[in-house]
């Protein structure tokens, strides 16, 4: 390892560090532009300017230059400051430095870097180039004349997103990035763009002009639009949150954020439930919580508990599952379930519905199965990992279910089960190469859990994890991945059918033929409600959706951003959301809700407070326990044999846009829907915002 | 505009694709580089399609992309990149005239002249004959004033030589590639002046 000295520190890395890299882990910081740790190098903005000795007598860029044995460095001599200031006064010179109207104004490195090290006036008294702005898309807006060429969004576009479409054309003083035909970036992972840009070039369209980042409170939480639990931080202003942003997690979503977790927050202000309803004469009616309660009270009283039945969302946080769980137990109920999609688990064992490699796991893996999910809409930021995985070109994939494009190759195997069919007994050549690879992994969608024949399908899994070895000393290749928030917390807390209990298809038949009187909606919006027959139904959730719509009482809860809550990720790592604002109108945090519930009817959980709560969660399960270590799962065959339909595996995501009742309601969501999904790319005129 | 920049008022044509000769030619360029980096040959294809049709429009550049496996953002950054790619179309004969300086002292001025009396357009202009363009150094000052037409150089030009010269092209006419004053190569002007016998 070679041996260096910057700024008089001595330091030691790895051959093949770089200096700015090695400067940073003595916290030396070497400002930068082009540079960006999880892209490729490309060294063409010069603003990482070092003197280097031995070497020649001029300023080296310090992110493309390799340390050396007993390399010198200086970082802050006056060559250094020299050569920083000289790129500064030139990157300057084709800026408009319009910072007052620019929406990147307080958290742009342009601009404090500028302060660190521009000159307070301006030597150039020629033309200013200008640059016509580009059409990329209903997320991102474009002010091109801003641009420093930093082409980190081109590496970004072509390296991690995997949809090649940004690019820099001409030369000298002509070089624009642009999109070449006007065309939206093809990726579900475009609103990181905007996070990279070091200058405002590249700016939130839906966030447009709306708040300088100093007036923001700014709220550390969970994502809750798919299961991967991506670290976020939610910006508001007043009562209304403004903006999502990721938050560095390497071991979730390193830095990355899906475009639904960043953009569908206008839908928090939409079809909101901000009152509670009671239905009178056939018409839901605005009425108190009293009055709410009391109707359920009512009806509760004259159901005895075998009638009474509860389906939980996607996005139910783990702490009012528990009480709804409690509640209904206590009432006599056993009929719960939190698979509105009614996947097959086997829900003795959470391995058997639990990412087990861990989502980390990915970049060691090298060799990926993936059955029956289409991870690019299912969850963005972890096919990314994948593909990152892929351009190590030490893994090798196969897809089994639909053939999209997930920014990578694979080698398509089937549609349909029998694919997996083949793996199993050795006769696909896939078989071979996951026999053969270290660390082999199998990635089990939705859609090849929620079907009729889920059980065999499992069992048929769980013998390929068999058969080829996924699971061994220190590895286990057998990962699930969820598409909802809630699920594995629900799964992990019981919120499933106990003895003689009805899962959710029993639930819908139930109420459809009328042995079930009482069904309670904790969020579930995504179950066919006509099945709910003359059923009465109580539906707790923030958002006006298919299960309000069908209520016979509605309770206003509060979304993620308005409560502390809990959610297992599909790893069953567990994280919480924070309160960012305050639940809409009447609306109470959900917990609460049930807990008042509860005291009406009779049956008082003993929960008074958020800690209690979480109290109960942990003598459920030990996973929602910080302090104690969760016993590793012994691996056992999941699943039942069975007969298997040879019908291809189907993603439930139709369309990544709108995938619940949040990103239902959102604006911007539905005009990516138009121009993403319905493929209706036409720009808009200035007029259109 | 130069002819390196698109124009807007062109209209992009809906296809397009190599003759079976042309595909033959490139087949031999793609050959020539290892499997998985055919988009090597992206410069050579781009110039074969500039030579069948005259120009690169966008379809063209989409079926070059196509053809090699690469992303089209990437064939359009190479095309753009390189000044001697036309995004536009030109006239038959694409003049380009050098009028930097050792052009310009040695009369680029009067070949200028001499253009725009014969082809009736100025720099930046173009009609069915003639694209009359103005062009940085060609690289070929020793025989200044200079003209590059196609592929080939016009060199030692007056305007009286070049006037000539274009109106042979106009017409059809055969013409002398090269110095117009008989000069060999770059040698000095009238014949050798030292060195004139062996030693
Ligand atoms: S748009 Fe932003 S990220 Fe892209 S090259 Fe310009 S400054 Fe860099
Ligand atoms: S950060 Fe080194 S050249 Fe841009």
């Amino acid at each position: 390892m070679p041996k260096l000295t910057i700024d008089g520190i001595e330091v030691e890395v790895p051959a093949g560090t770089t200096i700015l890299q090695a400067a940073e882990q003595i916290g030396i910081e070497i400002p930068r532009f082009c540079y960006h740790e999880r892209l490729s190098i490309a060294g063409n903005c010069r603003m990482c300017l070092v003197e280097v000795q031995p070497g020649p007598p001029k300023p080296a860029a310090s992110c493309a230059m390799p340390v050396a044995e007993g390399m010198t460095v200086k970082t802050n001599s006056p060559m250094a400051v020299k050569a920083r200031k000289g790129v500064m006064e030139f990157l300057l010179i084709n800026h408009p430095l319009d910072c007052p109207i620019c929406d990147q104004g307080g958290e742009c490195d342009l601009q404090d870097q500028a302060v660190a090290f521009g000159y307070d006036r301006s030597r150039y008294t020629e033309q200013k180039r200008a640059v016509q702005d580009k059409y990329m898309g209903p997320l991102v807006a474009t002010e091109m004349t801003r641009c420093i060429q930093c082409t980190r969004c081109v590496r970004f576009a072509q390296e991690v997103a995997g949809a090649p479409d940004l690019g820099g054309v001409n030369r000298g003083e002509h070089m624009e990035i642009t999109t070449y035909v006007e065309k939206a970036i093809g990726s579900e992972l475009s609103g990181n763009l905007v996070d990279l840009c070091p200058v405002g070039a590249l700016t939130s369209k839906p966030y447009a002009f709306n708040a300088r980042p100093w007036e923001l409170k700014k709220t550390e939480s969970i994502d809750v639009f798919d299961a991967v639990g991506s670290n976020i931080r939610v910006d508001a202003r007043g009562n209304e949150v403004l903006r999502v942003l990721p938050r560095l997690n390497e071991d979730v979503n390193e830095e990355w954020l899906g475009d639904k977790s960043r953009h569908a927050i206008d839908g928090l202000r939409r079809q909101r439930l901000d009152t509670p309803y009671v239905r009178k004469d056939g018409k839901l009616v605005p009425a108190s919580w009293q009055e709410a309660f009391a109707a359920i009270a009512a009806k509760v009283k004259t159901t005895s508990g075998a009638k009474m039945a509860a389906v939980a969302g996607d996005m139910a946080d783990a702490e009012s599952m528990v009480l709804l769980k409690d509640l209904l137990t206590a009432l006599g109920s056993r009929s719960f379930d939190c698979r509105q999609d009614g996947a097959v688990f086997d829900l003795s064992n959470r391995l058997s519905w639990q990412f087990n490699s861990g989502i980390a796991g990915i970049d060691e893996a090298d060799a990926i199965l993936i059955v029956g999910s289409n991870p690019r809409w299912e969850a963005p930021v972890l096919n990314a990992r994948l593909r990152k995985r892929y351009l190590t070109g030490k893994a090798k994939f196969a897809v089994i279910g639909e053939a999209t494009d997930l920014t990578y190759k694979v080698d398509h195997l089937g549609t349909g089960p029998d694919a997996l069919k083949a793996v199993a007994d050795g006769s696909s050549p896939f078989a071979a190469v996951l026999k053969a690879a270290q660390k082999p992994m199998i990635i089990l969608g939705m859609g090849a859990l929620t079907r009729k024949d889920s059980a065999a399908i499992l069992a048929l899994a769980s013998q390929v994890v068999d058969s080829c070895g996924l699971v061994k000393d220190g590895w286990n290749g057998f990962n699930v991945l969820h598409t909802a928030a809630a699920r594995v917390g629900g799964l992990e807390l019981g919120f499933v059918p106990g003895a003689n209990g009805r899962d959710l298809d029993g639930i819908l038949s139930g109420a459809e033929k009328g042995e079930l009187d009482f069904v309670y909606l904790l969020g579930a919006d995504e179950i066919d409600t006509k099945r709910l027959g003359k059923a009465f139904v109580v539906y707790q959730g923030s958002h006006g959706d298919a299960g309000a719509m069908r209520a016979d009482v509605i309770l206003p809860g509060a979304a993620y951003t308005e409560k502390s809550g809990t959610y297992l990720n599909t790893e069953g790592r567990m994280q919480r959301t924070a309160r960012a604002v305050f639940p809409l109108g009447e609306a109470k945090e959900d917990w609460t809700i049930i807990r008042a519930l509860s005291e009406v009817l009779g049956h008082t959980l003993p929960q008074n407070t958020l800690v209690q709560v979480r109290d109960r969660l942990a003598a459920v399960s030990p996973v929602f326990d910080e302090d104690t270590a969760v016993p590793a799962g012994k691996w056992g065959a999941f699943g039942v044999a069975g007969a298997i339909d040879a019908a291809a595996f189907e993603s439930p995501v139709k369309n990544y846009y709108m995938t619940d009742p949040i990103s239902r309601a959102s604006r911007t969501m539905a005009e990516c829907t138009e121009v993403y999904v319905n493929g209706n790319q036409k720009r808009k005129t200035g007029t259109h915002g | 505009m130069s002819s390196h920049y698109p124009d807007p008022n062109v209209p992009q044509p809906e296809t397009f694709a190599f003759t079976p000769e042309v595909m033959e030619q490139a087949k031999v360029f793609i050959a020539k580089y290892p499997a998985g980096r055919q988009r090597s040959a992206v410069m050579p294809l781009l110039d074969l399609a500039q030579r069948q049709v005259g120009w690169l429009s966008r379809a063209a550049m989409d079926y070059i992309a196509d053809l090699l496996g690469m992303p089209p953002i990437k064939v359009y950054e190479v095309a753009t990149f390189y000044t001697m790619y036309r995004l536009r179309p030109v006239g038959k004969h694409h003049v380009q005239l050098c009028t930097n300086i050792s052009c310009w002292l040695r009369g680029s001025d009067d070949v200028k002249r001499a253009a725009e009396e014969v082809f009736g357009i100025g720099f930046g202009q173009s009609n069915d004959e003639a694209t009359l363009e103005e062009v940085e150094c060609a690289g070929a000052c020793v025989n200044a004033p200079v003209a590059q037409i196609g592929d080939d150089y016009y060199e030692d030009l007056t305007y009286d030589n070049a006037k000539a010269l274009f109106q042979a092209l106009k017409d059809g006419k055969p013409v002398t590639v090269g110095s117009q004053i008989g000069r060999q190569t770059s040698c000095p002007e009238g014949g050798p002046t030292t060195l004139k016998g062996d030693a």
